[in-house]
């Protein structure tokens, strides 16, 4: 598919509509992509066709649905170029997947004086997990500062890092300021001493080409969602490794080789850490998801985000009273501010009576929050099907809002 | 003064004449905001903040002449507006009054529409915290 943005347009059926009377402008996309029609015909194409449940099945449809399911764990395993497909663990999303590694990695390798690292603009999900782990272990978390733009301070990590760092959970793209973290030499330093990565690749996964084997990473956790595929599902990619080193996450069917009352045997990797049915219909429609990014290209869609931010960053800087947060150099298309002398949540709620969408608050980073100072902001972010004249609609309605408290 | 019935009356005439015009409608709001009495500073504490509401919003009272007089301040143009809404139809009555009232208004002039379900949630624990002073108030006055 060449990169036709009207093509692209006429993909997701949601776009097509009026919010408060005006035409939807859907820039909420770092908290969830829309669906092209591909994805939302798989689901109903597989209860309507194949429904069944997977794996063990001796008929027809379940070999069918199986087939499907477990084509979408190559499809992902190209995706993010990892060896193996077994190294694609399908969860609820990143927040389970994040999870996943903090009660099996962290149960089995985390003693009392460890230390994990995370950094000052995760997710709370990137954090809660591993202060949970800490508390019950007796490990240390440290956190690496960044500076007034929104960088992380790489010098203040190297000397964070230490023989006592078992574990450097950081995140890859931030959603609440879009700021590219330099994980490649996040993790090379991790490893010169002995520690394992895990990327929060939630919001990098959609804009840029996340190379597993180049990066090096040991895990990396991502949500179907906010790449264009359903909700309710993720992904833990682990080194094999790793992953075979590590006591399964729950107990159940599918992750078992035997059962009897005296003891249990575990299941191969991926199934030993996905025990029950799994997310069906939601993982075949992924599929369809990836299908979709590259028919467009990863390389096309990053450039034209690239093109919104830079239109949109130069567009909204000439209102009164626009105070962007978070002008790191190395940025994904999120857009972070605050209007001067007004809360983000109103100017949220006047630009939807405008038809345009956007995320108001503090984006579940209340700490990075606190290190600008501020209760929360206003986040534009932009997406494949994203236009500049839905920018300048945005940019005429922020105006007329910025001049209430700028004149 | 107008009875808490009169009051509401008002109310949904004003907001007749916006009609479904969803940016006047926010924008008239926020401008009921600067009716808002001012904010006792003492009264700016963290005891005073209504749990449930997203955005910051202090809530005191006084028994003046017998009578509950309420004082609210938040720190979005949007809330105060909301709250002064309460104010108007609540403040300076009698504790029976305010228990006994039925805001009726919300429903009628669509309240849940303009400002979304984490908005009216926040109102609605506005409008438990004010029947709870009127409350208070009256357990005091029967002691």
């Amino acid at each position: 598919m060449s990169f036709n943005i009207e093509e692209i347009r006429k993909l997701f059926p949601v776009l097509h509509q009026e919010v408060n009377g005006k035409p939807l402008v859907y820039f909420d996309n770092a908290a969830t992509t829309q669906k092209p029609i591909s994805v939302i015909e798989a689901l109903s194409n597989y209860y309507e066709t194949d429904n069944s449940n997977i794996h063990r099945g001796a008929h027809t449809l379940a070999d069918r649905a199986t087939r499907y399911f477990e084509n979408t764990r190559k499809i992902l395993k190209d995706f993010v170029n990892a060896r193996e497909e077994e190294e694609i663990i399908f969860t609820k999303g990143t927040t389970e997947s994040i999870n996943l590694v903090a009660s099996t990695f962290g149960r089995k390798y985390i003693k009392a004086g460890d230390e994990i690292i995370i950094s000052t603009l995760e997710h709370h999900s990137n954090i809660v997990p591993w202060q949970m782990l800490c508390e019950e272990k007796g490990a240390t978390l440290k956190v690496i500062p960044i500076s007034d733009i929104g960088e992380i301070d790489l010098e203040a990590y190297a000397n964070l890092l230490s023989d006592k760092t078992k574990l450097v959970s950081i995140v890859h793209v931030s959603n609440a300021l879009g700021t590219i973290n330099p994980v490649k030499q996040v993790i090379h330093l991790a490893h010169e001493k002995g520690a394992k990565v895990l990327l929060d690749g939630a919001q990098s996964t959609s804009h840029l080409d996340v190379d597993v084997q180049e990066l090096d990473c040991d895990f990396l956790a991502f949500s179907a969602h906010k790449l264009y595929g359903p909700t309710g599902l993720g992904v833990l990619y682990g080194k094999r490794e790793v992953l075979e080193s590590m006591p399964p996450y729950q107990g159940g069917g599918e992750m078992i080789k035997e059962v009897t009352f005296a003891k249990t045997t575990y299941n191969e990797i991926p199934f030993k850490f996905e025990a029950g049915t799994p997310n069906i219909a939601d993982v075949i429609a992924f599929g369809k998801a990836i299908d979709f990014i590259q028919s467009v290209g990863k390389d096309r869609i990053k450039a034209h985000e690239d093109e919104l931010l830079g239109y949109a960053s130069k567009t909204f800087s000439e209102i009164k009273g626009f105070e962007p947060v978070g002008t790191a150099k190395e940025k994904v298309s999120v857009i972070s501010f605050n209007i001067r002398g007004m809360h983000p949540f109103d100017v949220g709620m006047m630009l939807d009576a405008n038809g345009i969408a956007v995320r108001t608050g503090h984006h579940c980073t209340q700490p990075l929050m606190k290190r600008f100072g501020i209760e929360g902001t206003v986040r534009a972010s932009f997406s494949v099907y994203n236009t500049k004249s839905e920018i300048d609609q945005m940019a005429t309605s922020l105006a007329k809002i910025a001049k209430i408290k700028n004149k | 003064m107008s009875s808490i019935q009169d009051v509401q009356e008002e109310i949904i005439g004003e907001f007749e004449i916006l009609g479904d015009d969803k940016e006047s409608t926010i924008y008239y709001i926020m401008e009921l905001g600067n009716n808002l009495p001012e904010f006792p500073e003492e009264e700016r504490v963290d005891a005073n903040i209504i749990k449930g509401c997203q955005s910051k919003v202090w809530l005191t009272a006084r028994l003046e002449d017998e009578k509950v007089v309420f004082f609210a301040d938040s720190n979005t143009d949007i809330t105060k507006g909301l709250i002064s809404l309460l104010i108007r139809v609540l403040s300076g009555r009698n504790s029976q009054e305010i228990l006994n009232a039925e805001l009726e208004f919300i429903d009628k002039i669509g309240m849940g529409n303009i400002i979304g379900s984490q908005r009216s949630n926040g109102l609605a624990a506005m409008i438990k915290q004010m029947k709870l002073y009127a409350l208070a108030f009256q357990a005091k006055q029967n002691v």
